[in-house]
């Protein structure tokens, strides 16, 4: 692989006496559309949180576009190009659909875009996500798949280099999942690496170039869809011994 | 809001209030207009903090005692400086003590934080109710200094120093709100940890604010042993200068700059209109049922039920047009 | 010097038997239905001003009063946690307004009870308030004094019995059960056939209930005039999050802690600075161990 843009190097998370995350090596290439998947409680938030720095690892290295980011903060991260979806959407109540989208703009992506005719900007995001006619209705009482569809543009307008997606399609029907997946693949077209956190498995299979499979903090598997749905071990790790 | 009305209306204020200090007369005036005017930093500064980044505190009282002792000790020191000097020094005190005591409590969520600032400010107290230095327990007289330059008497001094007080705090107050930092502070009252993912520096915008909201409770305290001429931890920690602080904001409305204002004018009207014709105790009473009234049926403040109040208007018409 | 640190640990000690009284309600109600009921001194003081009027108008024993007037507390606490659930937790309110609720609430009845009460301080009258019983009666000390007055060992012993009391309730009742529950799993709670508004209510109930007494306790110990309350506030929230939330073996510990902390410091270093010490426990316990000695974690 040419230089990634993501290296996690013998990542270790405890909480307390547990161990969320053991020694997990990922490495990411640019515009590269990776899948994270694994049982119910294999970490693989916990790497989200580490990688994005809602979390600080104990042991181990994260290293993104060349640098070393280890202990900063989510808010440096963010601003790095490093962005994330929440499992649970978090938009920002008391504001509008697009005044949201101010916020990644004028703080996430201050170095990386034009300060001028943001809400055009803005409108751009919208429009990928199909929120555009709802620019200014307030965020706080959306629909499940409207608060996923803010969430995207939320992230979008971040300008990232790297979007952590924290299972964006979870509880949406079959036509919504592939709306999002649209949306996915659209952002990857414009230079995004992506990391696909999903229990959808058709989703998955057919967004991601490669998969990596967590099972209780360890990384027990890694290489193309094809090679992951045949490996013993992810089987096992799904349905037990 | 207002853009370019804003900048004309500050200065025909102040303007206005000079105007006053040579047409009125009735010293009356000039006290009643200060506890107003009070009433309105005070509210102002703590919704920087409460409102603006949603950081419920209840030690704002402590800041306001810190600007007020450090005249107090200025005073002692120095025997007797320009009150304009301690006006100028106190905000920097008050607010390196709000940064600092930021930096340790910020860390703490909500509840918290609620209860760490009100700690804070019992310490401060009871560290100032144990300094001789100041007065202690026991308190510290102030004299009023007999020659006034410009004005005919002593108030009406303190009279314009607190309207110029009050109009920086609200053209700081306004700049936070319409800012690029005020957009980061509402995120952050909305939901810190996505600001925080959305690139925006929590900690330091907290910090910006709490160390704005401890300079400007400073603000308000300076002139106020010049006030009331005698200073005790009693009365400038007091309970009712935290509830003040507020209940201002809460009632006026948390969202924008123009909440404490309206709600200092309400508050300090009501204060003083029922404390001289009723009774004390009684405003007090007032005071607090109208504040638990309002968290518990208006929370959005007064601004909050007019914009209400707007929208209906604009369905109404949309419905019949 | 022995003796007086002796003395000052076990008049510590039975203060903070009494703090546990106090702090009982809130860890009920902060510790497990996550209210934040800054008030709560202030329910004590009221039930301490119903105690004072009842002793000074019928001659009832301040204590025995409390027990009898207790299910008036019960019904209020009741009504007061219903208000509360409209307006804040129904309507998906942040902890924070409701905060600033109770806040507006204490500065409520401590201005109600100045205007009624007036500033003075107010005490009762018991046959044992002004009796001491020294130990150096019963056990052999040497030359050592160790008092323990009447007024302070009876609180103590009540509070004591009370915190047991609820103890048991909460451990071995089906209803005390469904309190400890109601803020893990509201599902699994309705699942069992509890409705967890219910549940909750009569957990605040219970609170406001245990007010009433230690208001009693308190006015037994010193006098009492209405911002008495402010004083407790922090010692209530230290002893709360110290002893970790909603434990309440944990808050009575913590309490007995502080007790014997804000004893030593008032006969060492000097009562005005008593007042601080809850609160700078409370601070470095906040920074260093926030889920308390004995929390959940």
């Amino acid at each position: 692989m040419a230089e990634p843009i993501l290296a996690v190097t013998n990542l270790t998370k405890r909480f307390g006496g547990f161990v969320a995350l053991d020694g997990v090596d990922i490495s990411l290439a640019g515009k590269e559309r990776l899948g994270l998947i694994g049982p119910n409680g294999s970490g693989k938030t916990t790497l989200i949180n580490c990688i994005s720095g809602a979390l600080f690892n104990e042991q181990g290295k994260v290293n993104f576009e060349g640098s070393d980011i280890t202990g900063t903060s989510a808010s440096n991260r963010a601003r790095l190009g490093i962005v994330r979806t929440f499992q649970i959407p978090r938009p920002f109540r008391s504001m509008t659909i697009i005044e949201n989208l101010e916020i990644p703009m004028k703080y996430a992506a201050s170095g990386r875009l034009q300060q001028r005719h943001l809400r055009d900007q803005a409108m751009e995001s919208l429009e990928l996500v199909g929120l555009q006619d709802r620019a200014d209705e307030n965020s706080a009482n959306l629909t499940q798949i409207d608060m996923r569809r803010l969430e995207l543009a939320r992230a979008l307008s971040a300008k990232p280099s790297l979007l952590l997606s924290d299972e964006t399609m979870a509880g949406l029907s079959s036509s919504e999942v592939d709306e999002v997946l649209d949306i996915l693949f659209a952002l990857n077209e414009r230079g995004v690496a992506v990391i696909m956190i999903e229990h959808i498995m058709r989703a998955v299979m057919k967004f991601s170039e490669r998969i990596v499979v967590l099972d209780a903090g360890k990384m027990i598997a890694d290489g193309s869809p094809d090679e992951i749905v045949a490996n013993p071990d992810v089987e096992r790790a799904y349905l037990g011994e | 809001m207002k853009l370019n009305k804003f900048w004309p209306i500050i200065a025909a204020l102040f303007l206005v209030g000079i105007a006053f200090t040579m047409v009125v007369d009735n010293e009356y005036y000039f006290y009643a207009a200060y506890a107003v005017m009070q009433l309105m930093i005070m509210g102002i500064a703590w919704n920087i903090l409460g409102g603006f980044t949603g950081y419920v505190n209840f030690g704002s009282g402590g800041f306001f005692a810190v600007g007020a002792y450090t005249t107090v000790f200025l005073h002692r020191a120095f025997d007797a400086p320009p009150l304009l000097i301690a006006v100028l020094v106190a905000p920097i005190v008050s607010g390196l003590i709000g940064l600092g005591v930021g930096y340790f409590t910020l860390r703490l969520k909500g509840v918290y934080f609620a209860i760490a600032t009100l700690a804070v400010a019992i310490i401060l107290e009871t560290i100032v109710v144990n300094w001789e230095y100041v007065g202690g327990a026991g308190g510290y007289y102030l004299l009023i200094p007999e020659d006034v330059v410009f004005f005919d008497s002593y108030i009406e001094w303190l009279f314009v120093l607190i309207l110029a007080i009050t109009l920086i705090a609200i053209i700081v107050s306004r700049y936070l709100n319409s800012s690029k930092i005020g957009q980061g502070l509402a995120a952050i009252r909305d939901d810190e940890l996505a600001a925080e993912c959305m690139g925006v520096p929590t900690l330091k915008l907290k910090l910006i604010s709490t160390t704005v909201m401890g300079g400007l409770m400073g603000a308000a305290g300076a002139p106020f042993p010049y006030f009331i001429t005698f200073v005790e931890p009693a009365s400038a920690f007091n309970l009712l200068v935290a509830v003040m602080a507020i209940a201002v904001p809460m009632i006026g409305g948390t969202a924008s700059w123009i909440g404490p204002v309206i709600g200092g004018l309400l508050l300090g009207t009501i204060q003083e209109t029922v404390t001289v014709n009723i009774s004390s105790e009684l405003n007090l009473l007032i005071v607090g049922v109208v504040l638990v009234g309002f968290i518990s049926l208006a929370p959005q403040g007064i601004t909050g039920l007019y914009q209400d109040f707007i929208h209906f208007i604009r369905k109404r018409r949309k419905g019949n047009g | 010097m022995t003796e007086l640190f002796i003395n000052a640990v076990v008049s510590g000690l039975l203060l903070g038997g009494f703090y546990a009284a106090v702090a009982l309600g809130l860890s009920i109600v902060f510790g497990r239905l996550d209210i934040v009921n800054i008030a709560h001194p202030a329910f004590v003081i009221i039930g301490s001003y119903v105690t004072f009027y009842v002793n000074e108008n019928f001659g009832l024993d301040p204590i025995v009063a409390s027990f009898l007037f207790l299910p008036l507390f019960f019904l209020f606490g009741i009504g007061m946690y219903r208000f509360y659930y409209v307006c804040f937790e129904r309507t998906g309110q942040e902890s924070l307004t409701g905060l600033a609720y109770f806040f507006g609430i204490m500065f409520i009845i401590e201005v109600l009870l100045i205007l009624v009460y007036g500033v003075d301080y107010r005490n009762v009258q018991a046959p044992y308030i002004g009796e001491t019983l020294w130990i150096n009666d019963w056990v052999p000390l040497g030359n050592f004094k160790v008092s323990l007055p009447y007024r302070m060992l009876v609180p103590f012993i009540v509070a004591s019995a009370v915190t047991g009391g609820v103890y048991l309730y909460l451990s071995k009742t089906f209803m005390g059960r469904a309190i400890l529950a109601v803020s893990q799993d509201r599902i699994a709670l309705q699942l069992m056939g509890a409705d967890p508004i219910k549940v909750k209510q009569w957990a605040f109930g219970i609170a406001i209930a245990t007010a009433a007494i230690a208001g009693a306790l308190l006015i037994v110990i010193h006098p009492v005039e209405p911002s008495v309350g402010r004083l407790y506030i922090g010692r209530v929230f230290a002893i709360v999050i110290l002893g970790g939330m909603g434990s309440v073996s944990g808050t009575f510990f913590a309490a007995l802690m502080i007790g014997i902390a804000e004893t030593l410091i008032s006969t060492f270093i000097g009562p005005s600075w008593a007042p601080a010490a809850a609160y700078g426990i409370l601070l470095v316990t906040l920074a260093v161990r926030p889920q308390g000695l004995f929390g959940r974690g």
